[in-house]
Order: C-alpha cells, then sequence, then structure tokens
C-alpha cells in the first residue's frame, strides 16, 4: 500500500475508533493500560481502545502477524506513531513485554517460543517483568549470582532480584540465572522465563521517595523454569540481556520524550504567567528556553538515528547517548515543573486524586538515570564503543 | 525532507571537505592573521570556491547558479566551520544570494545573482547597530528623496565589511517598516572603519550620511518586505550554525586525537574516566546540535513557514555545543591548549564570534520562548 494511502486509512479508523477520553496525554501513572491477568481497566474506554488496538495488531504494529502484530514495515510504524500523536491518542498498550522481552524473543526465540509468548504479550494477557539486578550486582550485573541448576527438563532457581519493576503485579518474569557455575563471568547466565504462579516465587515491594512502590525484591526458593522456556543457548544469557537493555533504553528513552506535563503547562496551572501568557520568572524563562530546544534537539536526532538506522547506520552503541542525553532531559523537565509550580508543587496528598502527582512524578524521574544503567555507565560505553578511546 | 544525506549532498560534502582541506586549511587563516590582511579573506579563495559552483548555490539556474538550497549550503558551511576557511561564503553567497531571492525584483536578481554565482562580488550585510544582535533595533532611516531616497544612520560590525563590494542595509523607510537597500561601499556619505576581531576575521562600523540612494537601491520584490528581512535572518541563523556545528566538531575530533595520544601516569589521558566522561557528554550534545542544524536547513527548503522555530533552536545550540566544545578542548589539552602555536585555540575564538552572529544561545533561546507563546 503506498504510505500516504496508508497514512489517510490510519488517520480516518484512529479517528473512528479511538474513544475521546483517550484523546488526552497520559496525566499520571494511572493512565497508563499494562494489562495482565489481574488488570482492572480503569475506564470502559480503556478496555475498548485496547480491544480495537488488539484487533488491528497495533499494540505492536511491527511484529509479525503470526504472533498478533500487524506486519507494518518501519515506515507504516512511524505513521501510525505519528497520526496517533497528532490525535494525541493515548498507547492502548504498555508493557516490558512489548518493550523488551519481545523484541528479545522476536531475534532470539524459537518459533515455538515465539508462538506461546508473543500473542498473549500483544493482546495484553500476559505482563511481563525483567529480573535483572540483585542486591550485589547493580552496574556489575555481570557478577550476579543467582543460580540455576539443570533437574531433568527443568531448572531449579535460587537466588534474590531486586528493582524488578512491578514484579507484584506481573504473571511472568525473565530473569538473568547463572546455569554454568565454571564457566567464566559473562557466559555462565543464562536467560529464562519463568512463571511467577508457582510457591518457589515471592515478592515484596520496595517503598521509594515517591511514596510509591514500582519497584519489587523478587526471591527464588527452589522455583522452577522449563528448560524449553530458556531463551537462547545456555550461557548466551549476557549476550540477550545486552541487545535487551538496548531496547529497555530506548522505552526510557521515548518515555522522556512525549507526554506529561511541562513546565509551560506548569506555570499555568500555579498562575505563574502574565497577561499574555508569558513566564512571570525571566530566568526561569531562559531555563525553560533551554530545555525546548534541547527536546526539540532530542526528538529531530532520534528521527535522525532512526532514519540512518534505516539506511543501515544502526542504532548500536548509540542507544547509550540516547538513553543519557534522554533521561537527563526528562529530569531537567520534572526539576523546572516542580520550579515552575511553586509551593503548589511541593503538595504530598490532597482533595483530588492528581494531587502530588507532579512531585512524585519529580522524584521518580531520578531513577532514570540509573535505572537502564547508570548516566556513568552510558558514558562509559560510550567512550569505549563510539569514541574508541584507549583503556575504557 | 531527510536527515540522511541524498547522493547529491554526500559528493557535495566529499568534495567541499577535500577541497577545503587542500585550498584553506587553519594554515591559511594564520597566514592571513600574520600578513595583517585588510579583508581577512583570499580573493584567490573565493574565486577557486565560485569554479566549486559554491557561490551559486543558492542562484537559480536561470542566473547562472545550481539551485541546491539551504541544506546544501549548510554542508559546505560545516567543512567552511572545521577548516575555519575565512571565505564571504555565508554573507555573499548564502545571505547575498537570499536577500536578491526574498526582497529582489527580477531586474535585481538579474543584475546581481550571476554575478554572485560567477564569485564576481562580495557583499557584507549592513544590520546590527548595537553590540548584541538586535534585528529589530534599525534606527537607520532611507527618506523619501524624489524618486530615490536619502540613507542615514550607523551600523556595526558588518560582517566582511571591510572587503564587500556590495552593501545589503536594513533601514526603516518613512512607513516604520524594515527595508533593505543596496549600497556601494564607494559612494558619497559612506564611511568604512575596519574593525579586527579575536577570529581573525575583519567586519567593518559603516556610516551613511545623507547618502543619496536611486530609487533601485529598494530591494522592492518583496510583498512583505519586512516578512522577506526576517526570513534572510532566519536563513543567516541555520547557516551560521552549521558552521559553528563545523568548528565544534573539528574541536572535539582535534581534543579526541590528542587524548588518545597524550600520556601521563604512564598511561594515554583519553583512558581516565575523568576525561572519557566529558567527551562521552560532549559527542552526546554535538549530536543533538548536529539534529537541529541540519532539520533547521531541511525545513527552510521544504516548508519554510515552520522554519523560524528550528533557526532560532539551531543557533542557540550551535552556539553553545560549539563554545563548549573548543572550551572543553582547551581544557582537555591542558597548557599546550593556552598557546598560540595549537589551532584548539583558534577554534574557540572562531566559536565565540560565529556565536554572536545573527544572535548568540541568550538572543536565540528568548525567541524560541517567544514563538512556543511563554
Amino acid at each position: 500500500m503506498p504510505l500516504d494511502t496508508f497514512r489517510t486509512e490510519t488517520r480516518a479508523w484512529l479517528e473512528a475508533n479511538c474513544p475521546p477520553s483517550m484523546r488526552k496525554p497520559i496525566a499520571s501513572e494511572a493512565d497508563i493500560c499494562w494489562g495482565g491477568k489481574d488488570w482492572t481497566f480503569t475506564s470502559e474506554d480503556q478496555k475498548i481502545w485496547l480491544e480495537r488496538m488488539v484487533e488491528k495488531g497495533w499494540t505492536v504494529p511491527a511484529w509479525p502477524k503470526e504472533y498478533g502484530g500487524a506486519g507494518l514495515s518501519k515506515e507504516e510504524a512511524f505513521i501510525l506513531k505519528e497520526e496517533m500523536k497528532a490525535i494525541n491518542a493515548r498507547s492502548p498498550l504498555d508493557s516490558f513485554g512489548i518493550w523488551m522481552l519481545g523484541p528479545a524473543l522476536l531475534k532470539y526465540g524459537t518459533h515455538e517460543q515465539k508462538l506461546e509468548h508473543l500473542p498473549p504479550i500483544a493482546r495484553g494477557e500476559i505482563r511481563w517483568c525483567q529480573g535483572y539486578s540483585e542486591p550485589g550486582a547493580g552496574s556489575d550485573l555481570a557478577s550476579l549470582r543467582s543460580k540455576g541448576v539443570l533437574n531433568g527438563d527443568h531448572y531449579v532457581v535460587n537466588g534474590q532480584k531486586v528493582w524488578t519493576s512491578y514484579a507484584d503485579r506481573s504473571d511472568w518474569i525473565f530473569a538473568l540465572v547463572r546455569t554454568e557455575a565454571d564457566a567464566p563471568k559473562h557466559l555462565g547466565i543464562s536467560f529464562l522465563l519463568i512463571d511467577m504462579d508457582q510457591p518457589g516465587v515471592t515478592t515484596k515491594p520496595i517503598k521509594l521517595i515517591s511514596g510509591k512502590s514500582p519497584f519489587c525484591e523478587t526471591f527464588f526458593d527452589d522455583a522452577k523454569a522449563l528448560v524449553a522456556n530458556r531463551l537462547g543457548e545456555a550461557g548466551q544469557g549476557w549476550e540477550i540481556a545486552k541487545y535487551l537493555l538496548s531496547h529497555e533504553r530506548a522505552g526510557i528513552v521515548s518515555e522522556a520524550a512525549f507526554g506529561g506535563m511541562n513546565p509551560v503547562t506548569a506555570a499555568h496551572q500555579s498562575g505563574e504567567v502574565d497577561e499574555t501568557g508569558r513566564l512571570a520568572d525571566p530566568i526561569l524563562r531562559g531555563d525553560v528556553a533551554r530545555l525546548t530546544i534541547d527536546g526539540l534537539a532530542f526528538d529531530a536526532t532520534l528521527r535522525r538515528i532512526k532514519e540512518e538506522g534505516d539506511h543501515g547506520e544502526g542504532v548500536g552503541a548509540r542507544a547509550s547517548m540516547l538513553k543519557y542525553v534522554g533521561t537527563e532531559l526528562n529530569k531537567r523537565r520534572h526539576e523546572l515543573n516542580m520550579s515552575a509550580l511553586g509551593m503548589d508543587g511541593l503538595l504530598w496528598e490532597g482533595d483530588k486524586e492528581s494531587d502530588g502527582d507532579p512531585a512524585r512524578a519529580w522524584l521518580r524521574s531520578r531513577a532514570n538515570s540509573i535505572e537502564g544503567g547508570t548516566s556513568e555507565i552510558q558514558l562509559n560505553i560510550i567512550s569505549k564503543r563510539v569514541l574508541n578511546l584507549p583503556g575504557a | 525532507m531527510s536527515f540522511v544525506l541524498n547522493e547529491e549532498e554526500t559528493m557535495l560534502r566529499d568534495g567541499a571537505q577535500q577541497f577545503l582541506e587542500e585550498q584553506a586549511p587553519v594554515t591559511a587563516l594564520r597566514a592571513l592573521r600574520d600578513s595583517g590582511d585588510p579583508v581577512g579573506f583570499s580573493r584567490d579563495l573565493w574565486a577557486a570556491m565560485a569554479e566549486m559552483g559554491w557561490c551559486g548555490i543558492l542562484v537559480g539556474e536561470d542566473h547562472g547558479g545550481v539551485d541546491m538550497g539551504c541544506a546544501a549550503a549548510g554542508l559546505v558551511l560545516e567543512q567552511i566551520g572545521r577548516n575555519l576557511a575565512a571565505s564571504p561564503f555565508l554573507s555573499t553567497a548564502v545571505l547575498g544570494a537570499s536577500a536578491f531571492n526574498l526582497a529582489g525584483t527580477d531586474a535585481q536578481k538579474a543584475a546581481w545573482l550571476p554575478k554572485i554565482a560567477a564569485g564576481e562580488t562580495v557583499i557584507a550585510l549592513a544590520l546590527d547597530e548595537r553590540a548584541r544582535h538586535n534585528p529589530s533595533h534599525i534606527t537607520t532611516r532611507a527618506a523619501k528623496d524624489g524618486n530615490g531616497f536619502r540613507l542615514t544612520g550607523a551600523k556595526r560590525y558588518a560582517v566582511n565589511g571591510a572587503g564587500a563590494d556590495l552593501l545589503i542595509v536594513a533601514a526603516r523607510t518613512e512607513d516604520e517598516r524594515i527595508n533593505l537597500f543596496l549600497v556601494s561601499p564607494e559612494a558619497a556619505g559612506v564611511t568604512r572603519t575596519s574593525r579586527r576581531t579575536l577570529d581573525s576575521h575583519v567586519p567593518a562600523d559603516i556610516t551613511f550620511e545623507d547618502v543619496k540612494l536611486d530609487g533601485d537601491a529598494l530591494l522592492s520584490g518583496a510583498e512583505d518586505s519586512e516578512a522577506a528581512y526576517r526570513h534572510l535572518l532566519d536563513i543567516g541563523r541555520a547557516a551560521q550554525a552549521a558552521e559553528a556545528l563545523g568548528v565544534g566538531q573539528k574541536a572535539f575530533d582535534l581534543t579526541l586525537d590528542y587524548i588518545r595520544e597524550r600520556e601521563q601516569f604512564g598511561a594515554p589521558i583519553g583512558s581516565f574516566q575523568g576525561m572519557q566522561h566529558r567527551a562521552a557528554h560532549l559527542y552526546g550534545e554535538l549530536e543533538l546540535a548536529r539534529s537541529l542544524v541540519r532539520r533547521a536547513l531541511t525545513t527552510l527548503d521544504t516548508q519554510p513557514a515552520q522554519a523560524p522555530l528550528w533557526c532560532a533552536a539551531a543557533k542557540a545550540k550551535a552556539t553553545a555545543v560549539s563554545r563548549l566544545a573548543a572550551a572543553e578542548g582547551i581544557q582537555m589539552y591542558g597548557g599546550v591548549g593556552m598557546t598560540d602555536e595549537y589551532d584548539i585555540g583558534l577554534y574557540y575564538k572562531r566559536a565565540q564570534a560565529a556565536g554572536e552572529f545573527l544572535g548568540d544561545d541568550a538572543f536565540n533561546a528568548g525567541e524560541v520562548a517567544r514563538m512556543s507563546g511563554y
């Protein structure tokens, strides 16, 4: 189909099928649809919107049709994204299954594994979480010690994961587990898909400075993982993990680029604008202008690197640059939101459900440059793999 | 519109890179500086650039140009920046040609565009009247005088003003609107004073005392002369940003080469994390600037109505980043970075000068805020 025809048809379909309440910017975490066995839709529209998009394969537009996607080309998927953005359409479904596990399954999974796991992700039926970090393995992730011992058709897994996002609400976990005890550090790790609905898996939320608990500790006590649910070969886990991390970085980055409050809307909320709509504080205005410029630059850079990728140059280690720049930018945005809100930004709880959201979002943003590899780790990767500096 | 260079653009960039590295390396700038050259650029180089077809890069084919557009001009300017090549390319081939394209009558275009394309003329835009760029602060007046005008006012730091043989002057007419006038620097009542700036360029302060102009000195081909004037400045901002990007990128490349080689504590200093993180941060900043510059230039070519925001953003970012790249370069070079012998200091100076022209990062950030409605 010619691209302009695709655009016209997509625009018409979205116009006819996206419920009006799904055409408002995501204001808070509560507006995001994560899916999963225990998911409760926050509105009838959220449910309808998901169902209609699932029907089109547009929750994962670029995935092959047999795995729940729509088989769109890169160009078509980009047009869909643009058209959705044009009417402020919310993403019908967000999940680690879509952003992170899906791409890894598509690259490393067997046909059977893809058929088993991808369609439930596309339909929002199974919610996944990521088991990477451990108490003793943060930036030095490859030193992880969770252990998997082969026993017939399954592994017996013991150990502890930390910072597992939404583990308490997830159905399955993809985890890095040391299965080859005698292999070198990076080569002894396998990538296991583990059903969390079993006695050997327990989770415990961690309360954060934002007052919320998006992260958990996850404990494996003689948990079972079928060998059939090992992605790739035994010992190939680190390679898969690195591939997947680049997608996690892309996910964090797209979150940084789009959506949410900005300092101008914040200033309007707090009344810190003059009668012409100009930010009342000239110094703050300058800071916001520089944020706008960097935001435009970041959007343009995402677009450029994507286009260059289409021409065979590949994103590669530049994902680290995008992650670093995007997360630092997002932190700045939240800092300026707080500045524009003034005392209003300090509100922690109140009559409205949204009271306290800006402060919590600001606090949450501090993690952007820690999760998925800290800013310092990204700078190390850029130095080594993009700039080819010595000894890095 | 594309971020990726097409075949023609790739050839242009590669050709410009090779030509300028051979014909206008940094040693050429040093030679101009050390000889106290009165205009700060080489006429021979300008003639050679004309032979390359660059002077007509924004001139239509019917006037002897190649009409490749702003994105193409930006590619040449980035290479000019990398080599610190002193030339009237920006003031003449970009701003001069664009002034005629935007505001010239058919007769004015026919008279001047072929000369621009042939490299036969050097043009300076006489615009600012204050130390800091302010395109609205125009007090130079063109009073009606019979069929012509009488021009009175004073301009400062007109880029390439010392070597120009045609001035394009921004002046207010009696309706208080800003218009552009063609003025010969040799006309009675025009006084030029060369100013030497830190980047070894030679702009000029120019005063106009009751200068008599014919009626056709007014660029009167635009429906809205002030809109044409603003658009001309947008083109200039994106173009100057492209040069600044080249300055910053080359300063960064030089610095990377240096820290890979220079050893202290028995290891290349580029192996130390304290250096690496600064370099990696700078890499990201340069990538951001590069995207904005390309976006601004391609938007000028394809969706000019949307260009002003991108041009201001690109100028702001490229200004800040090129200055940072050269400043970080000096720091990473250490003591030798402070010496005249090493080129990095020349990049710092040019970054500062390119930053001032048509508004620095602070000015253009203000423009972005205004255009964004806050």
